[in-house]
This record gives structure tokens, C-alpha cells and sequence, in this order.
């Protein structure tokens, strides 16, 4: 039995969620392959052989893979699919993306968003919005799953010494192109890879106002995230809502501010190991999730809190 | 160019659900239902796209329980023209409503499709994905702004770090994130309206789709409760017990 991991990298390095989800393929029992698609792409599978764990690593470096187009990046998968058991990848917006598009040229029902293992063909993954965990078997001969990163603890990503393998590449599709990126630089930890979590809503009021959580984050060494009132408002760009429909995510210490607490929004940080709200209503829904709880005006809390870290 | 819409009925994003007591699902019965909310914001999308003289026609799909019916008309009356229900009882998986709608499809030649990013019930975030692959067309999922121009949808996605554009060629399937648009609320006058537009009913057997479920449901579980812990005075006594207590700072 083989294992196949998606990587998610940038050409030059490996995204920390390709660690979880080497995790969880580890968990699934058998070798554990890991396939670099990519344009250039050399110093991300030298990274990707030097994963813990891993017993070989596949590479298909071509143009047509410079930017992770789903229908390129597909193909060339399903091209190699024939060989394992279980294909997976993390549960990121590209691993979301491109493995749905893996199962259906495949026939087989991907399995979303597993957060464990119970054995080689049976999963658990949350639905409506975590409300539940489901338990699912599934029938397929091969398994197509996206992993929820938030779940898994990362493998280390030295020690391996993967033999490497350049692969046939499959052509471009040449019906889809890349026009341009709007990336934000940040020196905060990524959101989902980070200890602590300071995330902002409504109840900032304003861009502007959101401002007042850097000085708490710098302090804290937390990345920043946001409810969805506050990115649809305009005051957190859309990759910091935390939530259902947006990340996931489970550090040792969230603070949630000016947020209510809906369901959408638990469901995306409910795991985390401590959570602190400042809300000045004291029935907001938040505190019945929260381990410590302060009811007031955040805009006087939060430099005090500053002050006193 | 006409545009297709799947519109899934689910549990309204307001209902707390609960899981059943013997573990077989969730409790469904006797909540409220509602259009999937990515899916109106899909519909209000093709809307916009056919007051803008670029869509002629668009096309809300449903499949699932006659039920169906009444999600098929909230689209109706945000603005589709034509409503088809794939009527079955069966439980359908994403792959199998991906060969429904590829069905479907095939049958009315559409230019695009444009569904939800997400069924709010089942958060499996697959159908569009799968649909595209099974028709062999592009896709460009989680959409935040769609420019329909040349034979191409050039289209702004949400992803990990910001935002990028791609270019795909038509036919082409798109699918919303929630930033894509606001969708508009249906008036009376045009709830009434939808009720005389054109509403097809298809079994599903007549398209000659294998829908097997292809994931068995072993159980339900409550997920890990998380219980109040408490409140309290001031900033001193909060950042005394993160350190003390917690030991997180
Ligand atoms: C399909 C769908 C998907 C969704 N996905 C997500 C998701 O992924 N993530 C998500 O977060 N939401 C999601 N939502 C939205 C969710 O339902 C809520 O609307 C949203 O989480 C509310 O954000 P909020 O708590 O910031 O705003 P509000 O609910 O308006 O709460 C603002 C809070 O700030 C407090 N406040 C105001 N001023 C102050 C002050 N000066 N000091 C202290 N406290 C103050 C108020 O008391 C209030 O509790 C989704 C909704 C739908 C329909
Ligand atoms: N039974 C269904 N009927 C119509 N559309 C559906 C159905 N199931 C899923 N969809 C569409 O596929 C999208 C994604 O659903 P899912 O892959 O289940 O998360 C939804 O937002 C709908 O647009």
C-alpha cells in the first residue's frame, strides 16, 4: 500500500501544511509518497525529500505547473494516481481546489476535511459547521482526502532522505490562465500555523480601529484574524476570516474581540486549547465557549491589555 | 449564453442543528430549510450577468426531495427564468449530483455554470470542482469578482494570503465565495411572478446516472463540548490567570 501527498509549496519551499498532511497519510498506514508539481520547482522538492518520513518523492516540473492551475495540476495527478491507494492533500484553498477535480476524473466521492483517522477506509470529518462529526466508510477502491490541518500535529520536516523521481509530465490543458496575484506580505506567523490568535470583528468598527489589535498581536506573537462581519466590512482582508467558510483554527490561545460568537464562527475556532473574549455584552454567545471572559469596551480593554503584557 | 445555477436545499444557517440521539445523522425534521446561502449568492451572480445583456437565460437546478420545489422558487424569484427539480429520495453525494449536473448539461449547452463554494450542511466543498472535471471545462472556485469578456470569465479568487485572477475559457464553471456579491431580497411582486415561470420536473432514473452513495455514514457524534469557564473583573486578573492558570502567555 502507497500513499501519495499533494505538496503545497511555492517552487522554492514546502508549505507547513504538507507536514500535516504527510501526518495524517502516515496514519493511514504504507509508504508515503510525495509529489512536487510545480515550474522550477527543485528547491521544493529538495525540501520535500528531506521530510520526515517520507520514503520517495515525485516531481513534475513543467511550465503549464507554474501556477497551480486546478485543471494542469489534475491531470498530472490522476496521471500518477494509478500506483496508490489514498491521494491527499491539505484542506487549504488549493488543496480544496484541486482534489475534488482528482476525485471526479477518478469516479471517486472525495472525502472532505478529515480531522482523524480510524482506519485505512474510515474517517471522521465534521459537518454543518462542526456541529456534528461524522463517521464515514468509504466504499471507493482509492481515497481522495483533503486534510483539515488544524487536527493534525505536523510531521518534522528534516531528517528524510526521500529518493527522488522525475515523472512524465502530463501537457497543459491550455484552457485556463493566470492573470495576477494580490498577496499580502505579513511578518505575523501564518493564521493557521500560529500559537496564539488575535481575531477582530464587527465590534472594531472600523479599518482604522482594527489597527489598535497590532500592538496586542506584536505582544502576543499572534497572527490576526477576523470574524466574517469584519472582512465583509472591510476591515481584515478576506484570507483572515476564521470560521465555517473561511480558516480553521486551533492554537494554544485565541482572543476573540468585538465578536459575537455565531455558530459560522465557532466552527472555526472552537478547538483552540484556551479562549478569551472581550465583548461588552455580557450575553454574547462567544462567552459560553470562552475560558476566560471580559465584558466591556474593547477600544479601552485592549490598550490596557497591551499595557499589561 | 445561458447560465446554470445548482441550488442545493439545506438547513437554514440560523438553526442550530443537533445531532440525533441514536447517532444516524443529524436532526433535520421539523427545521427550517432555505437555499444553500452561497447558492443565492450564485443566482443573484447570473442574474446580474442577464441584466447585463452577457447571459440570456438562467437556469436554477435543484436535486433532492420534492421539497426542492420550494428552494427552486427563492430562486425564481431573486431573478432565474427557469427552474429544473431532478427529483429523488435517494441520499445524493456530491460526485453524484456533479453526474446530475453534467447531465443536465450536456442537454442544455450552458456557457457557465456558477454554483455555491460550499453546501452549508455537508461542508464538503466538491460539486463545482467535480462538475467542471466531469465536463472537462475549467473552473474557478471561491469567486470574488466575476468580468465576462471575449469568450472568457476572468475571475478573482479567494485564497490562502490574498486574492488571484485567472482567465478561463467557456464554458467554464465558477463558484461563489461570499464577497462575490450581496444577493438582492425577493419582493412580492416578483415571489408572484416566480410562481408562472416555466418548472420542469426530472426523475433522476431518466438521466441514467449512477448516484450510489459511495461513503457509508458509520455514525453521527457530538463533537467535544466546550463548556463556559469564567468571567472576569479586569485586564490584571485576566492576564494573571493566562499566566498562572493557563500558562498560554
Ligand atoms: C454561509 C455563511 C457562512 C458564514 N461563514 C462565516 C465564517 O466562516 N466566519 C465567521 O466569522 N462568520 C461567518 N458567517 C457569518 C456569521 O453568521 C456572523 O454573521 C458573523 O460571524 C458575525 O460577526 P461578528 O461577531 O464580528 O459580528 P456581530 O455578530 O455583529 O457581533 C459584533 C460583536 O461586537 C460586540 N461589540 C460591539 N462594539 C463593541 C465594543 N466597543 N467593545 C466590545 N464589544 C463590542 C457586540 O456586542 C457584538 O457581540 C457566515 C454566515 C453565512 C450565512
Ligand atoms: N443536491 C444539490 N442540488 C443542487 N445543487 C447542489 C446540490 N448539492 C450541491 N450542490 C451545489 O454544489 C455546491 C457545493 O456543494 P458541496 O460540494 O456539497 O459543498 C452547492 O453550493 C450547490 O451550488
Amino acid at each position: 500500500m502507497s500513499i501519495l501527498v499533494l505538496a503545497e509549496h511555492d517552487n522554492n519551499s514546502i508549505k507547513p501544511a504538507t507536514l500535516k498532511a504527510v501526518a495524517a497519510a502516515a496514519q493511514c498506514g504504507g509508504d508515503v509518497h510525495v509529489v512536487v508539481i510545480g515550474s522550477n520547482c527543485g528547491g521544493a522538492a529538495d525540501a520535500a525529500a528531506a521530510i520526515s518520513g517520507v520514503a520517495k518523492v515525485l516531481v513534475a516540473d513543467a511550465a503549464q505547473f507554474a501556477d497551480e492551475l486546478a485543471e494542469n495540476v489534475a491531470a498530472q495527478l490522476v496521471a500518477l494516481a494509478g500506483a496508490y491507494t489514498h491521494l491527499l492533500a491539505p484542506a487549504t484553498a488549493s488543496g480544496k481546489n484541486i482534489m475534488p477535480r482528482v476525485a471526479a476524473l477518478l469516479d471517486v466521492q472525495q472525502i472532505s476535511e478529515i480531522t482523524s483517522i480510524e482506519s485505512p477506509d474510515t474517517f471522521v470529518r465534521p459537518i454543518y459547521a462542526g456541529n456534528g462529526m461524522a463517521t464515514v466508510q468509504s466504499l471507493d477502491a482509492k481515497k481522495v482526502i483533503t486534510v483539515r490541518i488544524a487536527s493534525f500535529d505536523p510531521v518534522a520536516a528534516s531528517g528524510g532522505t526521500a529518493a527522488r523521481e522525475a515523472v512524465t509530465v502530463v501537457a497543459g490543458l491550455g484552457i485556463s490562465s493566470f492573470v495576477g496575484r494580490d498577496l499580502a506580505k505579513s511578518d505575523r506567523p501564518e493564521l493557521t500555523a500560529a500559537k496564539v490568535v488575535v481575531s477582530g470583528g464587527r465590534g472594531m468598527g472600523s479599518a482604522d480601529n482594527f489597527k489598535i489589535l497590532e500592538p496586542l498581536a506584536d505582544k502576543l506573537g499572534a497572527a490576526l484574524g477576523a470574524s466574517r462581519a469584519a472582512v465583509d466590512s472591510g476591515f481584515a482582508p478576506n484570507d483572515w476570516q476564521v470560521g465555517q467558510t473561511g480558516k480553521v483554527v486551533a492554537p494554544e490561545l485565541y482572543v476573540a474581540i468585538g465578536i459575537s460568537g455565531a455558530i459560522q464562527h465557532l466552527a472555526g475556532m472552537k478547538d483552540s486549547k484556551v479562549i478569551v473574549a472581550i465583548n461588552k455584552d455580557a450575553d454574547a454567545p462567544i462567552f459560553a465557549v470562552a475560558d476566560y471572559g471580559l465584558v466591556g469596551d474593547l477600544f479601552q480593554l485592549v490598550p490596557e491589555l497591551v499595557g499589561a503584557l | 449564453m445561458k447560465i446554470l445555477v445548482p441550488v442545493k436545499r439545506v438547513v437554514d444557517y440560523n438553526v442550530k442543528v443537533r445531532v440525533k440521539s441514536d447517532q444516524t445523522g443529524m436532526e433535520t425534521a421539523n427545521v427550517k430549510m432555505s437555499a444553500n446561502p452561497f447558492d443565492e449568492i450564485a443566482i443573484e451572480e447570473a442574474v446580474r450577468l442577464r441584466e447585463a445583456g452577457i447571459a440570456t437565460e438562467v437556469i436554477a437546478i435543484s436535486c433532492g426531495v420534492t421539497a426542492c420545489q420550494e428552494t427552486l422558487r427563492t430562486a425564481l424569484a431573486i431573478g432565474a427564468d427557469r427552474a429544473i427539480l431532478v427529483e429523488t429520495d435517494a441520499e445524493l453525494q456530491p460526485l453524484a449530483v456533479a453526474k446530475i449536473l453534467k447531465a443536465i448539461a450536456d442537454k442544455e449547452g450552458p456557457g457557465l455554470i456558477i454554483a455555491g463554494k460550499q453546501a452549508i450542511d455537508d461542508d464538503s466543498n466538491q460539486t463545482g470542482q467535480m462538475t467542471a472535471a466531469l465536463l472537462g471545462w475549467p473552473q474557478a472556485t471561491f469567486a470574488s469578482k466575476v468580468t465576462i469578456a471575449d469568450g472568457k470569465a476572468q475571475v478573482t479568487r479567494e485564497v490562502d494570503g490574498g486574492l488571484e485572477t485567472l482567465s478561463i475559457n467557456l464554458p467554464a464553471v465558477i463558484t461563489t465565495d461570499l464577497r462575490l456579491n450581496e444577493p438582492r431580497y425577493a419582493t412580492l411582486p416578483n415571489i408572484m411572478k416566480a410562481k408562472k415561470k416555466p418548472f420542469e420536473i426530472i426523475k433522476v432514473a431518466d438521466l441514467g446516472v449512477d448516484i450510489t452513495p459511495r461513503l457509508k455514514t458509520i455514525k453521527v457524534s457530538e463533537p467535544p463540548k466546550r463548556t463556559a469557564g469564567v468571567m472576569v473583573p479586569d485586564v490584571a486578573t485576566l492576564v494573571a490567570k493566562l499566566r498562572s492558570e493557563a500558562k498560554v502567555i
